[in-house]
């Protein structure tokens, strides 16, 4: 099979078909790319999260009219550091924080090393894409939480988190999406996954098909991780008119 | 009914600062009593909602004094404040309702917030649904709820918290008739049988007709008039009242071709009696010939009460307007404006 599609390939002008055949098909090989690929962006997203939730939370209700106001000069300085990362290109950053890796994990190299700057890029973004979702929650039911007696930080978590959970979850499959490109990116200065093996290998060696092949395989990985986070959102939304009609028919 | 529980002393709220500052209420003092429906009606923007969101300090008023229940509420803690106002039920124009939680889970909330176990409040939460009549919807979303029943909901939620006083902002300006005589029923079925104090904010002369027993009349800020729903609306003293007693007025063209008609006058009947014995007395009895310019019934409280614009002729003004002055349950003034 394999010297058929060699040949083929070569039929249609592909240099060096032989050594990307082989690669491709080292499946133990491409199944670690791909779990490089996917587990140091998860890790990042979630180390993010852990960042970027409660950053973002804050950026809503400490404002000035908001749930729970926090001091002006505070406000400003979490805004400028948000901005201030969030502008720093990624590649740049991940250069910058190579010291930091080193300190924290042990290396500068490698896909675990990429976990760092991935997290450090990813929280501010996070902060960002958690502002977005709160905000879209309407102010007359918070007003109606505040009239009940809410606290602050019950309004936080019984009434705004629960509320927007559709919209965050959307943010969520947004960020991880978002994080995967880092990742893929971060291939171009140690890091490992699909995005190095179509840079150093599809690129770098001019092994065309297996810059598609990698490239292909990102794009699989996105709409799968789109796929699941968009069926999660609008099973979770309330506010659509399926869950009774599904209960109806358990009746 | 009796000892006032909510007080407003001298309540003045401005939003902004310097030019564009905005006075949204000016100098507002109002008692309302234990037990009591009270209305508070205005056009839009006469800061009928500021003022009912002053009195759970949703919007902390510039100066002046909220009383609630004997608690000064403007020097409460925040914690004190969140503890008085789980008496202070609030339903919205908007519903409000938590879009992610059932109709029972939302009317749990309070309860929730109060620290009840889990299976006390949905046990509590059912009998209130029931109460609203919504009993068979408690597992519905929001989502699947019409604009009356999602109000019920809010009504259920807001008597979860056992509160002494309901305040109503526009609850049913976003209903359609029946569903808002509907739910003014229901508020009034509480008020009677809970004794829950209600304050009712609105622009609708009806809502106010229908259920409240007294009512302020706001106008840009200020209180233009304050008494009983019937006297109020019998004879409006203020020229913002006139305005929502008699909102449509009456057409310039009508009061010019009653040119001749040298005295306009507006005639209030207080229940009982009816209008054609009078405008027929008038003629027999006096020789006057009145011309009737425009009429208008209420039905308050189970009352009715008509308003009528007459026209006098010159000559025998004086006496007609003595013979109506004489009769009982009607009084009578002259209609300066074109309000009637």
């Amino acid at each position: 099979m394999a010297e058929q599609l060699i040949a083929l390939l070569e039929s249609w002008g592909v240099s060096k078909a032989a050594s990307q055949v082989e690669y491709l098909l080292d499946f133990p090989e491409l199944l670690d790319q791909i779990w490089q690929t996917i587990y140091a962006p998860a890790a990042a997203t979630l180390l993010a999260y852990v960042i970027g939730l409660p950053l973002g939370i804050v950026l809503v209700i400490g404002e000035k009219g908001g749930v729970r106001p926090m001091p002006g000069p505070l406000m400003r300085v979490l805004n400028w550091a948000v901005n201030l990362l969030r502008s720093v290109p990624f590649l740049i950053l991940m250069a910058l924080v190579m010291p930091l890796s080193t300190l924290i994990i042990g290396t500068s190299v490698g896909t675990t090393a990429t976990i760092v700057p991935l997290t450090l890029a990813a929280a501010p973004y996070v902060s960002r894409i958690v502002e977005i979702s709160l905000r879209e929650m309407d102010r007359g039911v918070i007003e109606a939480a505040q009239a009940m007696g809410c606290s602050p930080w019950q309004i936080v978590t019984k009434v705004m988190l629960p509320e927007c959970r559709p919209s965050l979850i959307n943010g969520a499959t947004n960020a991880s999406i978002t994080i995967l490109g880092y990742g893929a990116m971060s291939g171009a200065i140690g890091g490992g996954g699909l995005g190095a093996v179509a840079l150093m290998r599809g690129y770098g060696r001019h092994w065309l098909v297996v810059m598609w092949a990698a490239v292909i395989l990102l794009v699989l990985l996105v709409q799968i991780i789109q796929s699941i986070g968009t069926a999660l959102s609008v099973k979770s939304d309330r506010r659509i008119n399926h869950s009774e009609s599904k209960r109806r028919k358990r009746k | 009914m009796g000892e006032p529980i909510i007080q407003l002393r001298h309540l003045t709220k401005r939003f902004g600062s310097g030019d564009g500052q905005v006075r949204a209420l000016e100098d507002i003092s109002i008692d309302i009593r234990a037990g009591e429906i009270f209305g508070v009606i205005g056009l839009s923007g006469a800061g009928k909602s500021t003022l009912v969101r002053c009195i759970n300090l949703l919007e902390r008023p510039t100066s002046g004094e909220v009383v609630v229940d004997g608690r000064d509420m403007l020097r409460l803690s925040s914690k004190e404040l969140r503890e008085a106002r789980k008496s202070i039920g609030m339903i919205f124009q908007g519903f409000n309702l938590l879009m992610q939680r059932t109709a029972l889970d939302n009317v749990c909330f309070p309860l929730e917030l109060a620290g009840t176990p889990r299976r006390e409040a949905a046990g509590r939460a059912r009998e209130l649904l029931e109460l609203v009549d919504l009993a068979g919807r408690a597992d519905a979303y929001p989502a699947q709820l019409s604009g009356g029943q999602k109000q019920r909901v809010a009504i259920a939620r807001t008597l979860a918290a056992s509160p002494r006083v309901l305040l109503c902002d526009e609850a049913t300006s976003a209903l359609d008739p029946k569903t808002t005589r509907d739910i003014l029923r229901l508020i009034q079925d509480i008020n009677r049988r809970m004794g829950i104090t209600v304050v009712v904010i609105t622009h609708e002369m009806k809502v106010i007709e229908e259920i409240c027993s007294r009512v302020a009349i706001l106008d840009r800020g200020r209180l233009a008039e304050t008494g009983a729903v019937e006297e109020v609306f019998a004879s409006p003293k203020s020229e913002a009242g006139r305005r929502l007693v008699y909102p449509d007025g009456v057409p310039a063209e009508v009061l010019s071709t009653a040119a001749d008609q040298a005295r306009v006058v507006r005639v209030a009947f207080n229940g009982g009696t009816s209008y054609q014995p009078l405008i027929a007395s008038l003629a027999i009895d006096c020789g006057v010939k009145a011309n009737i310019l425009g009429a208008d019934t209420r039905n308050i409280d189970g009352r009715a009460f008509g308003t009528m614009l007459l026209g006098l002729p010159e000559d025998g003004a004086e006496k007609a307007l003595a013979y109506i002055r004489s009769q009982k349950d009607i009084t009578v003034e002259e209609a300066a404006d074109c309000h009637g």
